[in-house]
């Protein structure tokens, strides 16, 4: 009786030595494990850094060759010519006008398709429509560029001949159409978050649906639907695929939608795209624009955030 | 006492529904106008390029002569793209959620790294082109092989995961976390065993979704370089490529010189578009099919 119980004494020392050393292995694995994630971790912000690093560096090698006043005064763009020039202007130009023109669609329609999803339309319905709006989303823009380029030019030149084979007009459009369920989608989750009370109180006034939705819930959902709006614009800025095909790249200072203009992310795929060898000024050219859309599309993205937590109607 | 004349209210209710009616199907249409465009788009790609998509197209090499070019080049670049985006967005893109989730205390570095990635997610892709362009290409000179595209791509995408994975890990309830602990599980071994399993679904979904759109992705890749060549296919992830999108993107260009380039252009659009409707599909299943509700 008493050797058993010994023998059972040493099983057990045996297996508390036994548990002591998986431990350790244990306890190192719970050691690294945050190490290691942590490294992965650290790639986001290597990311951001690895962006403003490189974008920064070179473009003051650029801004050493062209003064910077020259490049954002300059409305003259001729990177390839004998006496090359660097002005922004013309870029900047096609760019803003680009997006307006996106935003003219987009907005509007997006918006009235936010307030359909989300004042009229049954659970049913927006089970069905909502899903169907964000293939849109999903589609590549290359598509896109494909459909403005081969459908949506022609189609506007059949009913307005003056409009050039490329031009800002057509891209536009199409870039308008492609946000369309970015701001419905954004817009339409503002909207929801309003509490049914308060548009019950709106409704036992005898306010009908209309001028509920547009007294008392666009209102209180106003910061999410502007913030939508900015990151529509940010996304326009940044559209890059659409215009390069659709556009050409005439990079004249113009305002005249019916001509081909240049954006500055179409300026990039064509330098980039182009034999600009390391170390010419038309090379560093490409991340002084790209650093100009960079500071461009993140202020928007900022001023998004900032208006939708600043704004924000708390309930 | 009368305050109102009733009369006069009932004309002005009358236009006030009126108003309402009309306006519910101008929204409507609004809503409809999306899916018609869609619906014009998917009709004329599949008008234009249907009648070009058969074996020879889908095995033959890149030729100038449209009758005989093929798009397996493409599609096996796109393929080794993937082999590069898939595992690496995977790894990090988890990884950097559990880490950001489970490990950081909620403080100025986490709301720090968060703010970062979103900016992140609003970065142009055509910026992170050039960020590819500098590091990957040049700086550690691989040249515009797939392992730089791949990992440019990598970077692009991965806020999409990142995001996708921390809701999957928030919405594992805190009672099956707290259960592990009870029964004297450790950190790793309850994030292991009980959160990562629960989490998996929202997990591979996001990181579909955020394939899909890497599949998709055309602009880095003009700026990485991708030669317009007829180049050998690639064979493995150091090899020189061109990606479905980069094939259509010349093709749209030179439609305005040979016509049949259009077609080929759609055609290509099919193909990649089917292959991103398998993708999200997969995604959906796994969404309805594997998640748990709590």
């Amino acid at each position: 009786m008493a050797s058993n119980s010994h023998n059972e004494d040493v099983r057990v020392r045996d297996l508390i030595t036994e548990k002591r050393a998986k431990k350790s292995i244990s306890q190192i694995f719970e050691k690294i494990i945050p190490i290691i994630l942590f490294s992965f971790a650290l790639i986001t912000i290597l990311t951001t850094i690895g962006i403003i690093y490189t974008l920064l560096v070179e473009t003051i090698e650029f801004f050493k060759r062209v003064p910077i006043w020259d490049f954002f005064t300059g409305t003259v763009l001729r990177p390839l010519s004998q006496d090359p020039q660097f002005g922004v202007l013309p870029l900047i130009n096609g760019t803003i006008i680009s997006s307006v023109i996106a935003m003219l669609v987009a907005g509007p329609i997006g918006i009235m398709a936010a307030i359909y999803l989300s004042e009229y339309a049954s659970d049913k319905i927006r089970r069905v429509l909502k899903p169907m709006l964000e293939v849109l989303a999903g589609i590549p823009t290359i598509v896109y560029g494909f459909f403005a380029f081969t459908f949506v030019t022609p189609l506007i030149r059949s009913i307005w001949p003056d409009v050039e084979a490329t031009n800002i007009l057509s891209p536009g459009i199409v870039m308008g159409i492609m946000i369309i369920p970015m701001i419905a989608s954004l817009s339409e989750d503002a909207m929801s978050s309003v509490p049914n009370s308060i548009r019950d109180g709106a409704y036992a006034l005898g306010a009908t649906r209309l001028e509920t939705t547009f007294k008392v819930v666009i209102p209180a959902a106003l910061s999410g639907i502007i913030a939508s709006f900015i990151l529509g614009i940010s996304r326009a800025i940044g559209e890059t695929m659409i215009v390069t095909i659709a556009s050409g790249s005439s990079k004249n200072f113009t305002f005249d939608i019916t001509e081909s203009m240049q954006t500055m992310t179409a300026y990039i795929v064509e330098v980039a795209g182009g034999d600009a060898g390391a170390g010419t000024t038309i090379y560093y050219s490409l991340y002084a624009v790209a650093m100009t859309l960079f500071v461009f599309t993140l202020l928007m993205n900022l001023l998004a955030r900032y208006v939708s937590r600043k704004f924000r109607e708390e309930y | 006492m009368k305050l109102m004349d009733p009369s006069k209210m009932q004309a002005r209710m009358h236009r006030r529904i009126y108003q309402n009616n009309i306006l519910k199907y101008i929204f409507l249409l609004a809503t409809l106008f999306g899916l018609v465009v869609l619906a014009t788009l998917i009709i004329r790609v599949l008008n234009d390029g249907l009648g070009w998509i058969d074996f020879n197209f889908l095995t033959g090499r890149l030729s100038n002569d449209a009758e005989r070019a093929g798009i397996m080049g493409a599609i096996l670049g796109t393929f080794w793209l993937m082999v590069v985006v898939a595992p690496v967005t995977l790894i990090v893109g988890i990884g950097t959620a559990i880490f950001l989730e489970l490990y950081l205390k909620k403080g100025k570095a986490q709301s720090f790294i968060q703010t970062n990635i979103s900016n992140l997610a609003g970065v142009p892709s055509i910026v992170y082109g050039i960020l590819g362009l500098t590091i990957f290409v040049r700086l550690m000179d691989m040249g515009n092989i797939v392992l730089a595209g791949g990992l440019t791509l990598s970077l692009l995408v991965l806020p999409i995961i990142i995001v996708a994975a921390q809701e999957a890990i928030r919405a594992v309830p805190s009672f099956l976390t707290e259960a592990s602990y009870g029964m004297g599980a450790t950190k790793w071994q309850t994030i292991k065993n009980i959160i990562l399993p629960a989490a998996l679904p929202g997990m591979l979904t996001g990181a579909i979704l955020a394939l899909s759109r890497a599949i998709g992705e055309t602009a880095p890749l003009t700026v990485i370089g991708i030669p317009a060549l007829i180049i050998p296919f690639p064979s493995g992830i150091t090899d020189k490529f061109t990606a479905l999108p980069m094939q259509i993107y010349y093709w749209t260009l030179d439609s305005s010189l040979v016509a049949e380039y259009a077609n080929l252009a759609a055609a290509t659009i099919v193909v990649l578009l089917l292959l991103l409707f398998i993708l999200n599909s997969t995604a959906i299943f796994i969404r309805n099919k594997f998640q748990q509700r709590y």
